[in-house]
Formats: structure tokens, C-alpha cells, sequence
């Protein structure tokens, strides 16, 4: 029982390391991948889709839907913002990262005065369970499984429906895409915002698990620009196992080393594989398909 | 060299002015520079920090200043980075030429200034609780030290609960150095360690280490977490129902976790702190008030708040002692003894060896419904371990933070 319990620990533990790196990465794998762009205000859509959530929440909202209206209202902020700034910023990119970093500067600031340095959070729902001599929170053991959940969506939504092959279609050959009748500006603009989308669902996600402050995206910036460099840029093949192979160093080094380790490994990793595959391991996965 | 000379010069032209003009210009403002983390990691314990500052200025300007002097207060938001206050440390000292310095919420950005402080023979004060052991003739510290809040709180604790801890430190130097303390009292009293671990700042995520907490099977988890991240550890906790009683010494007196989670992430918390908002005391009831008049949004009075407003009216009294804003005097008069204020927590005297303030130590206990109890209060602490251990600042200069294991050479 207690190797099972130790054993099992293991799994929750990757599980739950797997689901942070993923969530974290995949709103800035998408805008990445997909646009050219490098987002420096992805935790800023985070913390706006946790903000929006916990608001809603504490408003009497169902969980569910006021995590729903959080993934939306960073959606919407987005479309916004692409509208007004990343537009005119394709192909700049380091403009884009200047102009994106200014956006994250901004929206953090304005949070600090507008809703003070901290709002008070909503308790993890579900409770816990027990097993072996461990006990272990069920809202974090099912993260893993909603994780895997949006990438299965992901994939439908690329391969399976028109905008994905139009978007795809852009990605390859804007120009060409074009020419066929695409309207490529309104495909980034949706592009965009399902990228900003995908990073208020995080941020929806982890709100009942963590403490609402302005900076709170910070949080998630280092576990998606080391997934995002690991996997390259293609958001399926790229992403899913880039966050399964750091998950993996990530809970084994924590497990025996502590924290730091654990840390200290996702960077390292991150050294190595851009010094012997600067394309990621999307590239790898990418060109079996 | 010429760097070398030039900034040489830059040190002695301020303290050139200060003593050339200050007999002329009487009336000129007292200049009390601040450096604190108005936005970034910290902000959440800082701002109160910053509010009580400028409502002791304001105090003391409404009743004539010192010595008939206005104060002039010149803040600058140090945004959590260490950069930024080495940065701005120099230019309070150099442009605007203040006479003192208050300010710095970590222990690393303490130390990141303490330097330059030093080089420049700059008074600076520290208004923070810390890990204890600064011994500098320059440096002033009027928050609580470990022999203040451990020796009271783990005893406690360890009597009640029982005498297996388990300790989780933000992995810099206070956390490292609190962490030995907690070590060494717990031995003493008998306990045993039964498993530590340091967390990097920038960690949020805790389901490794709450499990390494159940296999470890404490009585209690002595909880030294800092900053906005580390705080996810409490929600994350009580989720995966570890059930534990905590033992702190930065908790609810800092960023008043009590308030911003939701119940009971940190039920059966206690915290040893100088002061909190819930110390029902006349003296506590009449800070708030006028706290509340001036600033009626604040969320939260902390500990760093009330130690802050102190310091102002300790530099305001060590002034008045030595009739001057010279340093030098300023620093004589202070370690000649007697200074004293009577703040929210009660009465806070200077000791004169050590640099270091006395204090009132409440125990604070957070129930399941977050309302706060004060099981226990201990009058009139003292910071006794520096000048236990060789620290004596009015004979023997220093500039050192000394710890447990490296303590002051005997000489």
C-alpha cells in the first residue's frame, strides 16, 4: 500500500506539473506558432481570465461559468488589443515584443490601482481525497484530465473544421492564402484571441488555487516560455510533448532534489535542447507526421 | 583612480553641505528619503508601510515639524527589484542629499543598500521584521528580530502541539537564516526537525512539498514563506487537506493572509508579531482611527505599518535629543540611550548596543473562520541576542550581519 500510495504521489505530482506547463503554454504556443508573434502580455491575459473569474465567482456565478466568462473576457480583450496594437506589428518582431512587454507593463499597473495589490480568492473546490498515507486536493488531480481535454479540442479544432485548415493555410503562406480568398486579417484576429482565450482559461483555472495579485501571471511565464522554446512552434506536436518531458525532469528532480532543483532542471533543459534542436521538438515530432 | 576620487567626492560634498548650511537655515526641511516596493511582489505588505510613513510626517508637520523644521518626505517606488534600490539608494544620496533613510521590505534588498549606505556614512533605518543579526553603526532597525518572535512562539507551540516541526523558508537569506534559529530553538527545547525545505520566490506551486510534509508527519509546519507567489502555498494546503497547525513569524503581521483567503486555508495559523489590526488596545483602537481618517481604503493595518509610523517619531525624538539632523549626532544620541515612542503596540525603546527596538509580542492565533484571538501577549521584549553575542555599537563600530552559527569574533 504504501509503494502504491508512493507510486501514485508520482503520477498526481506529474500529472499536475504536466497540466501547469501545458495550460501555461499553450495561449502563447498558439499566438507564437500560428502569427510570428512572442506575447509578453500572455500572463496579463492569465491574470485577467482569473481576475474575471474570481469577480464572477464571488458574484454568485456557478464555478463552470464564471470560469467560462473569464476564458472570454480575455478572448475579447485580445481581439482588442490585436486590433489596436499587434496589427499593425506583423512581421516586426521585435517590435511586437517591445509593444507586447509595454501592454503587460501597463495592465499590471493599472490593476495595482484600480483593484488594489490583492483581491480576496475563492476556495478549491471538490476537497480531498485519501490514499495511502497521503492526501491529495481532487481539483488538482483533475486538472491534468481537463488539460488534456482543451488539447484534444485543439486538435479537432485544427484538423477537423474549416478555420483550422484556413489558419493553417495562413500560417504556411499568408500571401498564397490571400490570393485564394482568405480573409487573413480577420483569421489572425481570431487567432489572436483564441490565443489570449486559451491563457484566461488558465488563469480561470488556476484562480481557485492561488493568490489573486496583479503580478500573478509572472507566475506562469517561466513554465510557458520554457515549453514553448522546448516545443517549438508547432502548437499540437510541439507543446503537448515539450510540457510531458519537462513534467517529467520537473517532478523527478523535485521529488529527490526539492523545489530548486526542479526549477533549475526546466532551465537547463531548456539550454540543451536549444543548443542541439534550435526548432524545438516540434520539429522533430512535427515532420514524422 | 579618477572614479575613485570622484566618488570620494560625492560622499563628502553632502556631508559638507549638511554641516556648512544647517546653522544658517533653520527652517529648511528635515529630508527623509524612502525606498519602498509600491508595486511587484512585496507591494501587497508595503503599501500600509508607505501610508503610515506619510501620516507620521503628516503628524508631526501638522504639530510644527522637528524642532520647528518641516519634514520633507521623498519616496520612490522600488517595485520589488534589488536593482532599483541600489539604484535609487544612491540618488536619495546623492541628488536629493537626504539626511535620513528609511525603507526596504526584503532582506535582500536590505542587504542590496546596506553597502551603499555604509560607504556613504548614510543613517538608514530598517522598518521591517527580519531574520536579525544587522550589526551596523549605520543601520536602525525597528522591526521584530527572531529571539523577539521565535524564542516566544516555538515554545509555545511545541508545548502544545508536540515536538516533531517541519520547516518550509523562502530560500534567501532570511529564509535561511530564520530557519536556522527555528533549528536551534527547536533542539533546545527538546524537538526534532523532522524535515526543512527552502522554496525559490518565484515558486507557486507546492503539491511536491505538501506531500513531503505528510510523509514527514509533523506536529507543525513552521511556514517562513514571502511574497505574492509563495502565498498559494496556504489555499493549496487546505485543498489537498494536510490539517496541520503553522507556526509563522511573516504571516498575517505582513499581507494578511487571513483576509485575502478565503476560510480556512489558514486555520490554526499562529503568528508572533509586534503588532496587527485586531490588537484591541486603546493605544492600537487610536492609530486606526486616525489611520482609517487618512487613508480610508487601506485593506489592512499590518505589523510593518505601525513600525513604520514608530520610526519616524524615534528619529523625530533622537533629533530633538541631539538638537541636530547631523548624522553623526543623530547616531550619539540614539546610542546614549532613552529613546522612546509610544506606538499602536505599545511602548518601542532603542537599544543603544545593537541599533535594534524593543517590543510588544503578541501571539496571534488565526481560527477556522479567519477571526483572529491573541492567546498571549509578552511585554517589553528585547532584541537581546546581539549584545549577547558581542555587538556593541557604541564602542565598537560594525557593519556586519552576524547569525547564529557566525557570530562576532571575541576579541
Amino acid at each position: 500500500m504504501t509503494a502504491l500510495a508512493t507510486i501514485y504521489s508520482l503520477i498526481y505530482q506529474f500529472g499536475d506539473n504536466f497540466a501547469y506547463l501545458v495550460l501555461a503554454a499553450l495561449g502563447l504556443a498558439i499566438i507564437f506558432g500560428m502569427m510570428g508573434v512572442i506575447n509578453l502580455a500572455h500572463g496579463e491575459f492569465i491574470m485577467c481570465g482569473a481576475y474575471v473569474t474570481i469577480v464572477t465567482a464571488k458574484q454568485g456565478l456557478p464555478l463552470p461559468l464564471a470560469m467560462l466568462l473569464g476564458a472570454l473576457a480575455a478572448a475579447l480583450a485580445g481581439i482588442v488589443i490585436e486590433r489596436l496594437v499587434i496589427r499593425h506589428l506583423y512581421d516586426r518582431l521585435f517590435d511586437s515584443v517591445v509593444a507586447t512587454w509595454a501592454i503587460s507593463l501597463i495592465v499590471q499597473q493599472s490593476m495595482l490601482l484600480l483593484a488594489g495589490p490583492s483581491i480576496e480568492g475563492i476556495s478549491t473546490p471538490f476537497g480531498s481525497f485519501v490514499f495511502g498515507e497521503y492526501s491529495f486536493s481532487v481539483y488538482r488531480a483533475i486538472l491534468p484530465v481537463v488539460a488534456i481535454g482543451i488539447l484534444a479540442a485543439l486538435y479537432w479544432l485544427f484538423f477537423r473544421t474549416n478555420y483550422g485548415i484556413c489558419a493553417r493555410a495562413t500560417m504556411q503562406n499568408a500571401r498564397m492564402a490571400q490570393c485564394l480568398g482568405l480573409r487573413t486579417d480577420r483569421l489572425y484576429s481570431l487567432t489572436f484571441a483564441l490565443g489570449a482565450g486559451l491563457a484566461g482559461l488558465t488563469g480561470a483555472l488556476y484562480a481557485p488555487t492561488m493568490t489573486a495579485v496583479p503580478t500573478m501571471g509572472t507566475n506562469f511565464i517561466v513554465q510557458a516560455f520554457v515549453s514553448v522554446v522546448v516545443g517549438g512552434a508547432n502548437v499540437i506536436a510541439g507543446t503537448t510533448p515539450a510540457a510531458g518531458i519537462l513534467a517529467i525532469i520537473q517532478t523527478a528532480l523535485t521529488a529527490s532534489y526539492g523545489q530548486l532543483f526542479g526549477q533549475i532542471g526546466l532551465l537547463l533543459t531548456v539550454i540543451i535542447v536549444i543548443r542541439l534542436m534550435p526548432q524545438g521538438l516540434g520539429h522533430l515530432f512535427g515532420r514524422s507526421r | 583612480m579618477p572614479s575613485h576620487a570622484s566618488r570620494l567626492l560625492h560622499m563628502l560634498v553632502p556631508a559638507a553641505l549638511v554641516c556648512a548650511s544647517f546653522p544658517a537655515m533653520a527652517a529648511d526641511p528635515v529630508k527623509l528619503g524612502l525606498l519602498e516596493d509600491a508595486s511587484g511582489n512585496f507591494a501587497i505588505a508595503t503599501i500600509g508601510k508607505i501610508h503610515a510613513t506619510q501620516l507620521a510626517v503628516e503628524e508631526i508637520n501638522a504639530k510644527g515639524g522637528i524642532m520647528g523644521r518641516p519634514i520633507k518626505l521623498i519616496a520612490y517606488d522600488t517595485q520589488s527589484d534589488n536593482t532599483k534600490f541600489q539604484e535609487l539608494a544612491r540618488r536619495l544620496i546623492q541628488t536629493d542629499k537626504v539626511d535620513v533613510i528609511f525603507g526596504a521590505f526584503s532582506s535582500a534588498s536590505r542587504e542590496a543598500i546596506r553597502p551603499i549606505m555604509d560607504r556613504a556614512k548614510q543613517m538608514y533605518w530598517y522598518n521591517n521584521q527580519y531574520e536579525g543579526g544587522v550589526c551596523d553603526s549605520n543601520v536602525f532597525v525597528t522591526g521584530a528580530v527572531p529571539e523577539q518572535q521565535f524564542s516566544t512562539l516555538i515554545p509555545w507551540m511545541m508545548e502544545k502541539y508536540g515536538k516533531k516541526v517541519y520547516t518550509i523558508a523562502a530560500d534567501y537569506n532570511f529564509g535561511q537564516i530564520s530557519a536556522e534559529w527555528v533549528r536551534n530553538i527547536v533542539k533546545e527545547n527538546g524537538g526534532q526537525i523532522v524535515g526543512e525545505e527552502f522554496i525559490p520566490l518565484s515558486v507557486s506551486q507546492f503539491g511536491q512539498t505538501i506531500q513531503n510534509i505528510q510523509k514527514a508527519k509533523p506536529d507543525f509546519v513552521m511556514t517562513l514563506l514571502v511574497g505574492a507567489n509563495q502565498a498559494s502555498y496556504y489555499e493549496q494546503q487546505v485543498s489537498a487537506n494536510l490539517n496541520l497547525p503553522m507556526g509563522s513569524s511573516v504571516n498575517v503581521g505582513q499581507a494578511y493572509e487571513h483576509k485575502r483567503f478565503k476560510a480556512p486555508a489558514l486555520k490554526d495559523m499562529y503568528v508572533t508579531a509586534n503588532y496587527v489590526e485586531e490588537v484591541d488596545s486603546p493605544a492600537s483602537n487610536d492609530f486606526k482611527k486616525r489611520f482609517h481618517a487618512k487613508f480610508p481604503d487601506e485593506p489592512y493595518i499590518n505589523q510593518e505599518a505601525a513600525n513604520a509610523y514608530d520610526a519616524v517619531y524615534l528619529y523625530k525624538a533622537a533629533v530633538e535629543k541631539a538638537q541636530s539632523t547631523d548624522q553623526k549626532k543623530v547616531r550619539e544620541a540614539i546610542e546614549a540611550g532613552g529613546i522612546c515612542t509610544e506606538g499602536a503596540q505599545g511602548k518601542v525603546c532603542m537599544d543603544p548596543k545593537s541599533h535594534h527596538a524593543s517590543h510588544t509580542i503578541y501571539l496571534v492565533h488565526v481560527k477556522e473562520d479567519h477571526s483572529v484571538e491573541i492567546p498571549k501577549v509578552w511585554d517589553d521584549v528585547q532584541p537581546y541576542w546581539l549584545s549577547q553575542v558581542g555587538c556593541d555599537l557604541t564602542a565598537k563600530p560594525d557593519r556586519k550581519q552576524y547569525t547564529p552559527s557566525n557570530p562576532p569574533k571575541k576579541s
